[in-house]
Order: structure tokens, then sequence, then C-alpha cells
């Protein structure tokens, strides 16, 4: 194939590609959408192997790691469950991150590729395998964090060493300085030192960084390791002189970029703030000097009451969060839902931005459940429905559907938009215990005269429920 | 020594009901208490003496002596506080502000005296010791079958085969617990039921049970703080009787609830209002007992006037004994967990408590009512301080930028494109160009992406992301120049080695994140 062919291909990849995310913006043409990556994505890596760049003497090699590599990606997509979607997906990050690293020293060793470099050349292009792998690893580690964190591997409270800033500021500028070092150095052998020194400041950057992130601020993580993934691709497009990496890697970016500025929108928190970390301790500080400690009495309801209530409700709205996901209860809640609708009950479901642990993380769970998707209301949709619903069922969800948010200027969760199912004639909570939500911060909802709360794990209160209801 | 609990008999005529039944005693001999019945106490209520044997309660002839508390529905009677003894706690309804006589008798006993009538009703913690309210919802619906049962005709409407029944009309004037428990009853009975009240916020209620609220057409509020009513105006007034005048021509039964606390009971209906109804109607006056809101009302009995059926029960809820002691029992027994937090079968009258000093009128021999005015919390401040910016859902064109700011933003860009300009090799602009613009691509077609799809998006993204294979791809095998010099000295096992790792590494990434989302998306639909 010749370099006019394949670069032809790749634009044609591009497209694709484009054309695929825009398929994505709507269900009825999502998986047309998916369907558009894979035929780029194979075009891309067809036009890349038979083209001018790759010898034959690289075929088996490529056909080798492909196949082991595809085994292992399709396995791990065929079993994994619905509810660890957000651990698949950083940890599928990582393994992009650490490409990226890999290729980065590759290219860096390769004197055919920087051998004939010469001037500003060299040093732009020394200056992109240096950012390459800084990203690169960033995203790496930082991945692996947030999977474990996402499995619950380690801990989901943010961690804070003192003077994190300074850490991270100290950090900045040895990274700096190994740039300089790394662009002025004579050798290979010289020059792999600085690399070496950056590339193990900017793992710990990422464990440092994403370590301080709470739990609630998982969903802004995610998409921001998602768009370095991408912008690690397309440094390595720019080091390669591969305008389809660097278009490919800054289309992936823009969105994960404009993904995490959605979600923390949806928190009405600052995007610098939440990379920042420390949610949920200062906000702790905070709610504590307050002292608006929310007073007051807990009305419990058993399940055979809570059937009861929803059998003569006309309208209901069930508002799941994390709770539900890790109890695994979405098939459950599906199968009381289309008891109730089959009853004539309006049924339906509200889902805040940032419910779960990844953005959409309930829609997939729902649609999982097989939850008609136009049965399935984003908040700004049903928030002025709540005072016309009879009953809105909370399931495992806590900071979301916290009235503090909007009433309590001194929460650490004011200004973030809630459903606000306290407006509903009865709101009906299902959680484990009176245990804070993620943000750590208590939630005056529990205490208004009309919740109820079915105490129990999400799973077994919606067993119950659909025993009651079926009886 | 755990406490003991008596339950005497009422003596009042007529009264039915019975302080405790047999399922409470059990809950309180969980609490710690010893509980004594008297003998018959339940009968009129249809619990027998041995029921509450059978729930774990002595059968005593005499509950005065040894008992330490004493539940009961009616006041006491003279005879009654005679037998009080110093240190004993009464819980029963009072009524201190119509019965000063009787607080001063109890409090020369040196008795303790909680008037569960006296509860604050306003505290959401107080509902379910709320007495009052449980007696009025059973008072509403009895006046509503009490009325079908005068009444000569169907409630609903229907067609038979004998021909066309109209619905009853129902008018409720009042709808507080009691008004809105009848106009729950009537519309279940298939009534038009519509009904009235000076409070309106209340309407909604009215409606919600389905009842139609009918307005009087002159603005006054009526709420006179702590969901009671209050005296209106004489303009008020006057539209009011116009509008019961309407009424009352139309309705089929009237019933009414209208009550101002210490007050005797607003007259709405007027003996030229009874004499405009149709024969046959119902009256049915559940302000009795305060002289009624009916002129032509004689308490406590059921009347024939001007062919219509004024009835003026003041036992309406006795009428219902079975339920309404069992609903008292158990505002008594939420009461006494209220009283005995630690469940050691001592109760103990916390003054602090809000709730608990609202009901105590007497405590060890001294008047305690009228209670200080309940701690109002200071209002909030109305004006909601730093409302957040409503948010917009995506897709929805953001308000531009301030000038400024959209000028410093592109002053900064400018900058930067001169610095590349200037100093960037011809090949990399070149590229640089490609990607300032895939940015711009990137952020088009993601904002309009619905919410839904989030997660499939990120794992598409991400698989795509796997685009990185190339940089692999093209380090593994490249046609190496003919110039040996710089292809000698290539680590060729260690590139290969790296590529061949990363390629392994990315086809993870690429085959399982289309995999995925394709699963993912198999599961969306309608």
């Amino acid at each position: 194939m010749s370099a006019t062919l394949s670069t032809v291909a790749y634009v044609g990849a591009t497209i694709l590609f484009i054309l695929s995310l825009g398929g994505l913006s709507n269900p009825e043409t999502s998986r047309r959408g998916n369907l558009y990556g894979m035929i780029g994505m194979t075009i891309a890596v067809l036009a890349t192997v038979l083209g001018p760049q790759v010898t034959k003497g690289g075929y088996a090699w490529i056909l080798a790691a492909l196949v082991v590599g595809a085994a292992i990606g399709v396995y791990a997509a065929r079993t994994v469950k619905m509810t660890q979607m957000p651990e698949l997906v950083a940890l599928m990050h990582s393994l992009v991150g650490l490409a990226a690293v890999l290729i980065g020293y590759a290219n860096y060793i390769d004197p055919a590729a920087t051998g004939h470099l010469q001037g500003a050349e060299k040093t732009i292009h020394e200056l992109e395998i240096y950012i390459g792998v800084l990203i690169g690893a960033v995203t790496f580690s930082g991945s692996i964090i947030a999977f474990g964190k996402l499995s619950a591997k380690i801990g989901g409270k943010p961690v804070l060493l003192p003077g994190r800033h300074w850490i991270n500021l100290a950090g900045l500028l040895v990274v700096i300085y190994c740039g300089g070092w790394f662009i002025h150095s004579a050798s290979v052998d010289e020059g792999m030192k600085p690399l070496a020194i950056m590339t193990v400041i900017a793992l710990l950057f990422g464990v440092h960084m994403v370590m301080a992130i709470g739990g609630a601020d998982m969903p802004v993580v995610v998409s921001m390791l998602n768009s370095y993934s991408g912008w690690a691709a397309a440094a390595t497009g720019f080091m390669l002189s591969n305008d389809l990496l660097i278009v490919t890697g800054a289309l992936v970016g823009s969105s994960g970029a404009i993904l995490s500025y959605i979600m923390c929108r949806a928190m009405n928190r600052n995007f610098v703030s939440v990379i920042a970390g420390g949610f949920g301790t200062g906000g702790g500080a905070a709610a504590a000097s307050s002292g608006a400690a929310p007073a007051g009495e807990v009305n419990p309801i058993s399940a055979a009451e809570t059937a009861e209530l929803l059998r003569t409700a006309g309208s209901v709205i069930i508002v799941p969060g994390y709770g539900m996901a890790v109890a695994q209860a979405q098939h459950t809640v599906y199968e009381i839902t289309k008891l109730l609708r089959d009853k004539g009950v309006n049924v339906r479901f509200g889902i805040h931005p940032v419910a779960g642990r990844m953005p959409g993380h309930m829609n997939v769970l729902l649609a999982e459940a097989k939850v008609p998707y136009d049965i399935v209301l984003e908040m700004d949709e049903i928030n002025g429905d709540f005072p016309d619903t009879d009953v809105a069922m909370v399931i495992g969800a806590n900071d979301i559907v916290n009235p503090a948010a909007q009433d309590d200027p001194s929460s650490p969760i004011a200004g973030m938009p809630v459903l606000e199912v306290w407006k509903a004639k009865t709101a009906i909570v299902m959680k484990r215990s009176m245990a804070t939500g993620y943000a750590g911060v208590d939630n005056p909802l529990f205490y208004k005269d009309n919740t109820r709360m079915l105490f129990g794990d999400a799973k077994a209160s919606v067993d119950a429920l659909l025993q009651a209801l079926a009886a | 020594m755990s406490q003991l609990i008596a339950v005497p008999r009422e003596t009042a005529p007529d009264e039915k009901r019975v302080a405790t039944v047999p399922e409470v005693v059990e809950k309180l001999a969980k609490l710690g208490f010893r509980v004594a019945v008297q003998s018959g106490a339940g009968e009129a209520a249809n619990f027998s003496d041995d029921s509450y044997r059978a729930a774990g309660a002595q059968i005593v002839s005499d509950p005065w002596a040894d008992a330490d508390i004493i539940f009961k529905v009616r006041a006491p009677t003279a005879d009654e506080v005679g037998r009080l003894r110093a240190g004993q706690v009464l819980v029963s309804f009072i009524w201190p502000a119509q019965n000063p006589d009787l607080m001063q008798s109890l409090a020369a006993r040196k008795v303790t005296v909680l008037a569960i009538d006296s509860l604050p009703r306003t505290l959401s913690r107080a509902q379910k010791m709320d007495a009052l309210t449980s007696m009025a919802s059973i008072s509403g619906y009895r006046a509503v079958i009490e009325a079908a049962n005068a009444f000569g005709r169907f409630f609903s409407g229907q067609v038979t085969a004998a021909g066309k029944v109209p619905p009853a009309k129902v008018f409720v004037a009042g709808a507080g617990v009691a008004g809105l428990a009848a106009i729950g009853t009537a519309v279940g009975l298939g009534a038009i039921v519509r009904a009235n009240d000076t409070r309106a916020e209340v309407a909604d209620q009215v409606k919600s049970l389905g009842g139609e609220f009918v307005k009087v057409e002159y603005e006054e509020e009526g709420s006179g703080g702590g969901g009671y009513a209050k005296v209106m105006s004489e303009g008020f007034q006057k539209a009011q009787r116009e509008m019961y005048a309407k009424q009352a021509k139309d309705a089929d039964i009237i019933i009414t609830t209208a009550l101002i606390p210490g007050r005797p009971a607003p007259r709405l209906i007027t003996a030229d209002m009874v004499k405009s109804m149709k024969p046959g109607s119902v009256i049915v006056d559940m302000a009795g007992e305060q002289g009624g809101n009916c002129e032509l009302t004689e308490p406590g009995k059921a009347v024939v006037k001007h062919g219509v059926t004024i009835i003026g029960y003041t036992d309406l809820a006795s009428r219902l004994a079975k339920q309404s002691s069992t609903l008292y029992a158990t505002n008594l027994f939420r009461l006494t967990e209220e009283l005995c937090k630690k469940k050691d079968g001592i109760v103990d009258v916390n003054m602090e408590d809000e709730a608990i000093r609202g009901l105590t009128v007497i405590k060890d021999g001294t008047v305690t009512w009228p209670p200080p005015p309940p701690k109002v919390a200071p209002p909030k401040p109305p004006a909601k301080p730093a409302a957040p910016p409503a948010p917009k859902g995506h897709g929805e064109p953001s308000a531009p930028a301030s000038a400024k700011a959209t000028a410093i933003a592109f002053l900064a860009g400018a900058i930067l494109f001169w610095v590349i300009g200037a100093y960037a090799p011809a090949a990399f602009i070149g590229h640089f160009t490609v990607f300032v613009l895939a940015c711009f691509v990137g952020y088009m077609v993601i904002w309009n992406v619905t919410p839904a799809l989030h997660t499939p998006l990120m794992s598409v993204t991400n698989a795509i992301s796997s685009i990185i294979a190339i940089g692999a791809l093209v380090q593994l095998a490249p046609p190496l120049p003919e110039n040996a010099s710089e292809a000698a000295g290539r680590p060729e096992a260690w590139i290969i080695g790296l590529a061949v790792v990363s390629i392994a590494l990315v086809a993870i990434n690429m085959f399982g994140g289309f995999a995925v989302t394709q699963r993912m998306l198999q599961m969306f639909r309608k």
C-alpha cells in the first residue's frame, strides 16, 4: 500500500471516528456509532500495518500481540458485570497510559526515529516524547488508583498528605528541570536519566492526585482520565508526526474534558477544585461548625407498607443511586416497575448526572435490566414533576437527593443541583443505615415529615417489596 | 420496681371508648410497665377482660389505689379526682381552658397531669401522639355514616332498571382533620363533595381527596397559627354567609366541622338556610359540643326541623369505639415511649422536651398551663443566599462570556499562536492545525450527547484511544534507512519488546472497549 493510499485511509478512519462519537449522542443511532468506531479502527490498523511504515518482518509480532490482547479484552468485556463498568473503564485507561509511556521510550531509544533530526525540530521532537511519557505515566498510575478505589480495593476516602499542593508544585518544578536536562542531553544514555526521574515523578503524581479525590468525585475522575488517555495519544501522534493519532487523540481528549466539565457542573463544583481534591474533608469541618445538624426523627416503614403505598399511588418516581448498583438490585427494581405499570401506575426514573461512580452509570444498569429508556429521565426533565408525584422512591442514593444542597449555604454540597424528592407527597428512602453518603454530609431529607425510611440492603428491600406487591 | 399503668372503666354516660387495648398492653409491657385494667373497662368497645388478660394485663376491680400512672379517655369526674393520690400521673383529655375548676381540684391532689389535648400539634415529632387528630378523623368518618343513615337516598349516582339515581351532594364546612376525613369518606361512597375552609392552603388537600373547594369571594387569609382557623372580619363573614346560603339550597347533606380554639363554634348555618334545604336533607353538626355551627342544632341529639334531620351528636368517635380505642391507645403508647426513653418501666416527665412540656398541664400539684410559647425557630432569611446558577441542560447554548473575558482569552490565544508560529518548524505547524481543529470537532460532537449515554460514550472513546496502537505499530519494524550509521546501534530487541507489549496492552483496550460498548448499547431499548 502506498503512502498516499494509507494517508487517505487515515482520513477515512478519522471521519468514521467522528461519526462514531456523533452516533453515540442518541440511543437510536448509538449502535451504528459503535460500529463506525470498529470499522474506523480496523481501517486505521490495516492501513498502518500494510502501509509503508511497517515491513513484513513485523507481521508475526503484530499478529501475536493483537491476538493475545484481543483474547483478554474480549473475555473481560464479555464477563464484566455492568456494575463493574467503572472499574473496567478505569483499568482500560491505564493500559492506554502505559502504552503511551512504552511507545515514548521506544521512540527515544530508536535512532532511526530521532537520529536525523536537528535544531528546533529535535528539541520539539524530544519535548513531544517527554510530554507523551509524562501524560501517559500520569494516566497509567492515576487510572490504577481509580480502579482500586472504584473496586473498593482502596478506601474511597480522600487521602490528603500535608502540604499536598506544595508536593505537587515541587514535583512540577522537578519535571520542568528534568525537561531542560533531557532536551539538552547529548546522548540517549544521558537523556535516559532525566526521562526516568520524570517518569517516576509522574507516576507518583498520578497516584497522589487520584488518592486525594473523594469517592463522590469519581465520575469526574474517570472522565478526566479518559480525557488524559486521549491527550496521551495526541502527544504520541506529535512525536511520530502521525495526523491520525493527533486527530483521534484530540477527539478523545476533548470529549473526555467536556464530560468532566458536564459532571462538574452537575455537582456545581469547579473543575480545578475537584482535581485539587479534598472534597468532604474541608466541607466536613464546615458542616460541623455550622452546627446545623438536622434534628428530628426518622420514620421507618416496612416493605409491606411501602407496597401498599405504591399500589395506591398514581405516579411514582424512582431515584436510583450507587446503593442499587452495589446491591445488583436493578433487575428487581424493573420487576417492580413492570408490576406497577401493569396496574396503571405511572412509574418513571429520575437520574442525577453523577449518580453512581461513572457518568451515565445508572442508565447502563437500568438498560441492562431492560428498563425502556424513554421512562428514564434526566434530573432537569423530571425535577419539576416531583410536586405532582405521589411517591418518590430513593434506592441507595444519598447526596444527590440532599435538600441541604439548596437550603444550607454552609453545606459542603451547597449549590449542587439535586433531585427534589422531598417535594413528592411521600419520599421513601431505601438505605442500609443512617450513614452519610460519599460526601460525608448528613442528609436532612431523612428527617422530613413526608419521608419514610426503609432500612436494609437495597437488594433485600426491593425483593421484599416485590413479594409484597405481587402478593 | 417497674411502674403500674392502670386503666379505669370510663364513667361518662355513652362513653364507649377505653384508654388501652390488648394489643397495646403487650407493647407497654415491652417498655417495662405493668398494666392493670379495671374489669369490664373494654366491654363497650368489644374488648373482653379475657383478651386483656391474655395480653398480660391484670384485671382489677379498683384500678386507682395502686396505680402509678392512670390512662383515661374523658377528663376525670369529681369522684375520680377524689381517688387520685399525690405523685400519680394522669393521662387523659382535660381541656384545661374550658375546665378551670377541674384544674384546681387536680392541682390540689398533688398529681401530675398530662392533657393529651394540649399537645403542641405543630411539632412533627408529636404527630404520632396526636389523639385529637386520630379522634377527629374517626368522627369525620362517622359523621358521613350518620348522615347516610339518616339520608333517604343513595350516595352514588346510579342508573338502575328502575330509573336514574342522582348522586348525593355533600357540602363540608371546615376542612380540618375531621372535615378531610368526611370528604374522603363521602367521596368514597360516591357523593359529589364540595368543601370550604377559611384557610386557603387546605384547598389542595380538599382536591387531593376528590372534593371540590368552594371559595368565599373575599380576600382574607384565615390561618390563625398552629394550624387552626381564626375569627374572620365582618365583610368576609357576610360573603361567607351568602356562599353558605347558596350551598344550602343545593346540597343534600351538610357536614359542619368549623371550630375556633377557645371560642364558641361559629354560626354558619342559620334557621333560614335550613328552611331553604330540600326536605329529607341532613345536617351533621360536629361542633355540637361547642354550641354547634347550625342555629337549630341540639347538642347530643338528632332532631328533625323543617324537614331536615339535624344531627348534633357529641360522641361520634365513641360510636366507633373499637377503632377509636385502638388509635387512642396507640397514641398513648407513643407518648409513653417518649416518657420512658430508657424502656425501664419508669416514666420521666422531662420538662425540657417541648412536646412533653406542652402536654404537662399540672406537674406535681403545680399548674404549668398554659405552656410558654413554643420556641420558634428563627425564620430562615427568605432571600436564598447565593442562588446557584440555574443549571443549564447541556446542549443548550451557554450564555455568551463577558466581553472582557473574551478579549483576554483571545489575546492569550493570539500570543500563544504567535509564539508557536514564530519558532515552530513547518512540519509541526501542520500537525498543530490538525490538532486544534480536532479539539473543536470533539467539542461540537460531544456537546449534544444525552447523559444516558455517557457511559457508552466514555467506553467508546476509550476504545478509540486505542489508536495509540499505531504508534507502536510503526515502531515495531520500520523500513530502516539506507544510511547505516543512523540505523547502527538501534537496540532492536528493546524496541521490539516495548512495541509488542504496547500493542498487546492496547489490543486489550481496543477489542475489550468496543465489545463492552456493544454489549452496553444492545441493552438500551425503548
